[in-house]
């Protein structure tokens, strides 16, 4: 490992001293993270109105004016985008990744951390061009996330103008962004890890972040393509994703073009794009589960390869989200089977879960409370993927608020409850302070069972037949008036659970300002990220000289050791034995540590 | 424990939800009940797997809570326990999977006694077509589609001449009859959905999709667009009316061939001008209308619309309601036009006339108007000139008054709620977007101004 060697001979460190290189142009992958974070959750809460402004109308249609159907589209459209690109990728890869790669390998930095701090800028650019479609006229792109010409392009959307061309500008220059962040996050990773930390020493955070970063190096060029050819359409009348199309009456110019070509480019990278917030957050939540059960996770190398396999399964499933697309439907067998086998993998993550916190020692802190939140919700939206997966079961469901649901449920409220999980978890790491313990079990219980009540009777409205992205129903023979009723409890639940967090913020805002330092290690965390001589981190994390690592990232609760943790970087022989039971101890460390 | 608890009784409240709530599969009318069995399979597997994980997970939170004394178990792996748990949930996703590729197969394979038919879409309406006597679909093209071919048949093409054209959402069919349905789209993406029939389709424009099913219920059941497909996506609707043979045979009967309607004769405004004598009575002589006699302006509306409209109130699709006093009059008055020809020539008459434009009678705030047209000009376009090709009237230069008393007759019912009157259900969607009497007011504002 070259750079490491590097990395260790530094004997003084260059630390940024003015206020602009340290907070705004900063190199440090600390401070990048945090900017990351800080925008991303910035964008999240315009994203989280906009929900609200939809849930107001489908719960109680015709009340309110400046929702009409023009309005609500763009609503839709720009809560899911936001959701799912600006905030979940870049808070957990942007915001998580850039924190937690350098401390869990023990690296100083970013290998590369000028093109880090490009990548921030470059992610906030993107932000600002997709706000700017608000303040244009026809507003933002109504088109549904997913984009689909050619109404994307074609009047009787809203946004037709200028709003989808910023739409795909802003996902161009997001995509130059990502690109730069995860190069350098897997180059990171492959290169910079410290002394003695093998690959399969790495917490699992790390795999997950790691492997979803390379998915997004995969997936992300497909989205590229498809907003340049998109952008082409509609600019200078190629004919990429156009065929021949009376619009409204009126021939136009367009002939021969795909609409599902833009279909399957779209998923090849959408589908792995959820793997790409999911592989994180089952990082991220394996950490934190382990940590509070004072328990090893159980079956690391299983995990890791679930991982793994997850990742690579999740480039050949794509077109499950097509079933009903009008593609060939011989198609639907291939991707029936690939896409239900990967349930297995993903099976074998949630069971892996369960039996880490059997026979542990379960702390019921705030993170681990998202985090065994996190398994129950994750769980069912697991569930139902498996009646949307099965091509012929789709058939019925596709298109309906079952769908809605699921997706909410599976890459929605699961990897939020991860993020609270490794906000509360992390928090004291970043900062040096741990969150009020009131204020965040409030939080959790608001937001676990406040979600619970939006989405469960939400699958029951598709089963019903209820279809997704309607303005407003009507009077529909099949649909019967309860349903409306249904429709208003999910919103009043809604509204409750957007408030709660509220009570978040004010915790962050509060604890940043009057709460006190709490101790360097207060979870009694193994993984190198809380070993730093200084807690925060200064900038070069390590001091002098980089950490070595002896031992994988969950030695917890060992037979024998006084301590109930031992941390990565503490060698064999510095670890303080029980008198008595000293003679078995190394075995029990050697098949822990996975050399 | 509390954890523990919450998660038992979520578990309990999912299941109490599921047994006893009254949303569930609507009564299905087809074939699929296939389709249902394999969700029936899927949910009790997966129920039972979210049972089990959610039951047991509670049981761990409360049985190995933090104690003070004790110590967690320290096992990094248990390879029999990992392969055993791998090798049950694979045998259950073969469960699910395999019935389910094999009612896929009857999907992907219709029989080769299905009769064949054909959907259209466009945005925000269905067409469908019949293949006529010769059991053969004529050849179609974009580039064929105008105003008296609206769904772009080939008119040179032999097999097209005879197809039954169906310019309206509503579409019959015959019970236990299987039909393969071809699906087509003008524009942009739709999807032809009836979700008592289970099965739906994108409707894309450049290729053909297609799906099959076999009604077997009589009824009316509603045709959902299910492909974001717009600003009027949800107003997209259409009915499946499901007949006997007898009845069905009946009505395709009545409905005009390719042919028949090509080259059809237009209005002789000639003639138009002495049927028109009695409209000139209450819309004046250049159809200006007047605000005493309730009557709106009718010079410079679009003839389609005009059409429709005399049809439908002839027809007692318009002006039927009980309360619509003003529509009975005009009802009565339409019974005078003997015929579709009468109807043509006073059309024809009316597009001769001109009049000017309206003053405004009501107040209300153009700014505050303009967004809330954005929605309206999807159809009517962005002047509010009306549009052809979404069965849209003319709105610009129309009364304030009367284009009101419309909005407030469409969300009340008193127009648009007849069964046959698929263009008012629209509308009424629409309208009900309108929350209270300034916004229309301020909508109506704009439109005076255009």
């Amino acid at each position: 490992m070259p750079h490491v060697a590097i990395a260790d001979q530094t004997s003084e460190l260059h630390d940024p001293r003015s206020f602009i290189t340290k907070y705004i142009w900063s190199q440090d992958h600390k401070v990048i993270a945090i900017q990351y974070a800080l925008t991303a959750i910035g964008v999240g809460l315009i994203a989280l109105v906009l929900s609200a402004m939809m849930r107001l109308q489908l719960g109680f249609p015709d009340t309110f004016d400046f929702i009409t159907p023009n309005a609500y589209l763009q609503f839709v459209t720009m809560h899911g985008m936001i959701m799912v690109v600006y905030l979940l990728t870049a808070l957990l890869l942007g915001g998580f990744g850039n924190y937690l790669i350098p401390l869990m390998i023990g690296a100083r930095d970013m290998v590369f951390p000028y093109l880090n701090m490009l990548s921030y800028w470059t992610y906030l650019l993107s932000v600002l061009i997709l706000l700017a479609s608000f303040f244009v006229p026809g507003g933002p792109t109504g088109a549904g996330w997913t984009l689909y010409p050619p109404q994307a392009i074609l009047p009787g959307t809203p946004g037709v103008d200028a709003g989808i061309v910023l739409m795909l500008v802003s996902l161009a220059v997001f995509i130059i962004a990502f690109t730069m962040g995860g190069l350098n996050y897997v180059t990171t990773v492959l290169q910079a890890r410290t002394h003695g930390m093998t690959l399969m020493r790495m917490p699992l955070s790390l795999w997950g972040i790691f492997t979803a970063t390379v998915l997004g190096l995969l997936a992300f060029p497909a989205l590229l393509v498809s907003a340049i050819m998109m952008a082409l359409d509609k600019l200078i009348g190629t004919s990429f994703f156009m065929p021949a199309i009376v619009s409204l009456g009126e021939q136009l110019d367009y002939t021969g073009g795909s609409p599902i070509l833009f279909q399957h480019l779209f998923w090849f990278f959408g589908h792995p794009e959820v793997y790409i917030v999911a592989l994180p957050a089952f990082g991220m939540v394996s950490d934190v589960l382990a940590v509070h059960a004072r328990k090893n996770i159980f079956g690391y190398r299983m995990m890791v390869w679930a991982i793994v396999i997850i990742g690579f399964l999740s480039f050949i499933v794509w077109a499950h989200h097509m079933y009903v697309s009008g593609m060939n439907p011989v198609f639907g067998y291939f991707f029936a089977t690939t896409t239900l086998i990967i349930a297995v993998p993903t099976a074998i993550k949630v069971y892996n879960w369960v039996l880490t916190l059997w026979r542990g020692n379960i702390h019921l802190t705030v993170p681990m409370l998202f985090a065994i939140g996190f398994i129950f919700t994750f769980t069912h939206g697991g569930l139902t993927g498996l009646f949307l997966g099965n091509v012929v079961v789709d058939l019925p469901l596709s298109d309906t608020y079952f769908v809605v649901a699921h997706f909410h449920m599976v890459m929605g409220v699961s990897p939020i409850m991860v993020l609270f999980a490794a906000i509360y978890h992390w928090f004291p790491l970043v900062t040096g302070k741990r969150l009020h313990d009131g204020l965040g079990k409030l939080h959790f219980w608001i937001t676990f069972l406040g979600t619970y009540a939006i989405y469960l009777p939400m699958h029951y409205l598709g089963f019903l037949g209820v279809p997704r992205r309607y303005f407003a129903l009507g009077s529909t023979d099949f649909i019967p008036e309860s349903a409306q009723t249904l429709n208003a409890s999910i919103t009043v639940s809604a509204i409750v659970v957007g408030l709660a967090q509220l009570i978040f913020i004010f915790n962050l805002i509060w604890t940043l300002r009057k709460a006190k330092p709490c101790s360097p290690n207060p979870w009694g965390a193994a993984s190198l990220e809380w070993q730093t001589p200084n807690v925060p981190p200064r900038h070069g994390n390590w001091g002098q000289k980089l950490p070595t690592v002896y031992r994988w990232a969950y030695d917890y609760s060992v037979p024998g050791i006084t301590s109930d943790f031992i941390p990565q970087n503490i060698s064999e022989d510095a670890v303080i034995r029980d008198a008595e039971t000293s003679g078995d101890v190394d075995d029990h460390s050697d098949k822990g540590s996975h050399t | 424990m509390k954890l523990a608890i919450a998660l038992v009784i979520l578990v309990a409240l999912s299941l109490v939800f599921h047994f006893i709530s009254p949303w569930w599969l609507t009564p299905i009318a087809s074939n699929w009940g296939s389709i249902d069995d394999t969700i029936e399979i899927t949910f009790w597997i997966t129920g039972a797997v979210f049972v089990a994980v959610n039951l047991f997970l509670a049981y761990v939170v409360f049985r190995y809570r933090f104690q003070k004394n004790r110590r967690a178990h320290y096992e990094p792996e248990n390879k029999k326990l990992e392969v055993w748990l791998t090798v049950i949930t694979a045998t259950g996703v073969c469960l699910m999977l395999a019935p389910g590729l094999v009612v896929w197969a009857k999907f992907v394979n219709p029989p080769t006694d299905a009769a064949e038919l054909e959907v259209v879409a466009q945005q925000w309406q269905w067409g469908f077509r019949f293949p006529g006597e010769d059991q053969t679909l004529g050849k179609s093209d974009v580039r064929f589609i105008s105003v008296t071919n609206p769904l772009g048949i080939d008119p040179k093409d032999p097999f097209a001449q005879d197809d039954i054209i169906i310019d309206n959402n509503e579409l019959h069919l015959p019970i236990n009859q299987a039909v393969k349905v071809w699906i087509r789209s003008k524009d942009v993406l739709h999807n032809f959905a009836v979700p008592q029939f289970r099965v739906k389709m994108d409707a894309v424009p450049g290729l053909v999709s297609s799906l099959w099913f076999t009604p077997e219920k009589i009824g009316r059941f509603d045709i959902l667009c299910m492909e974001l497909c717009g600003i009027a996506h949800h107003t997209m609707r259409g009915f499946v009316v499901v007949d006997s043979e007898t009845d069905f045979q009946q009505w395709l009967s009545q409905q005009p061939t390719f042919a028949s309607t090509q080259g059809g004769p237009v209005g002789d405004a000639v003639a138009g001008e002495s049927l028109y004598a009695l409209c000139s009575s209450c819309h004046g002589p250049r159809g200006e209308g007047n605000q005493a006699l309730n009557a709106p302006r009718i010079s410079g509306q679009s003839p389609h619309y005009l059409k429709r409209q005399l049809v439908y109130y002839k027809a007692g699709i318009r002006g039927r309601h009980p309360e619509d006093t003003y529509g009975q009059q005009m009802a009565a008055m339409a019974e005078t036009l003997p015929d579709e020809t009468a109807i043509n020539d006073v059309v024809a008459y009316i597009q001769t006339l001109s009049s000017s434009t309206p003053a405004a009678t009501l107040t209300g705030h153009r700014d505050k108007g303009q967004p809330l047209f954005v929605s309206c000009a999807a159809c009517h376009g962005a002047q509010g000139q009306g549009r052809f090709s979404t069965s849209a009237p003319r709105l610009a230069g129309l009364q304030d008054w009367y284009l009101k008393r419309q909005l407030v007759n469409y969300q009340t019912g008193l127009r648009g709620a007849h069964a046959a009157d698929n263009f008012g259900k629209q509308m009424t969607l629409m309208a009900n977007m309108l929350s209270d009497e300034e916004s229309m007011n301020n909508l109506l504002a704009y439109i005076q101004s255009l």
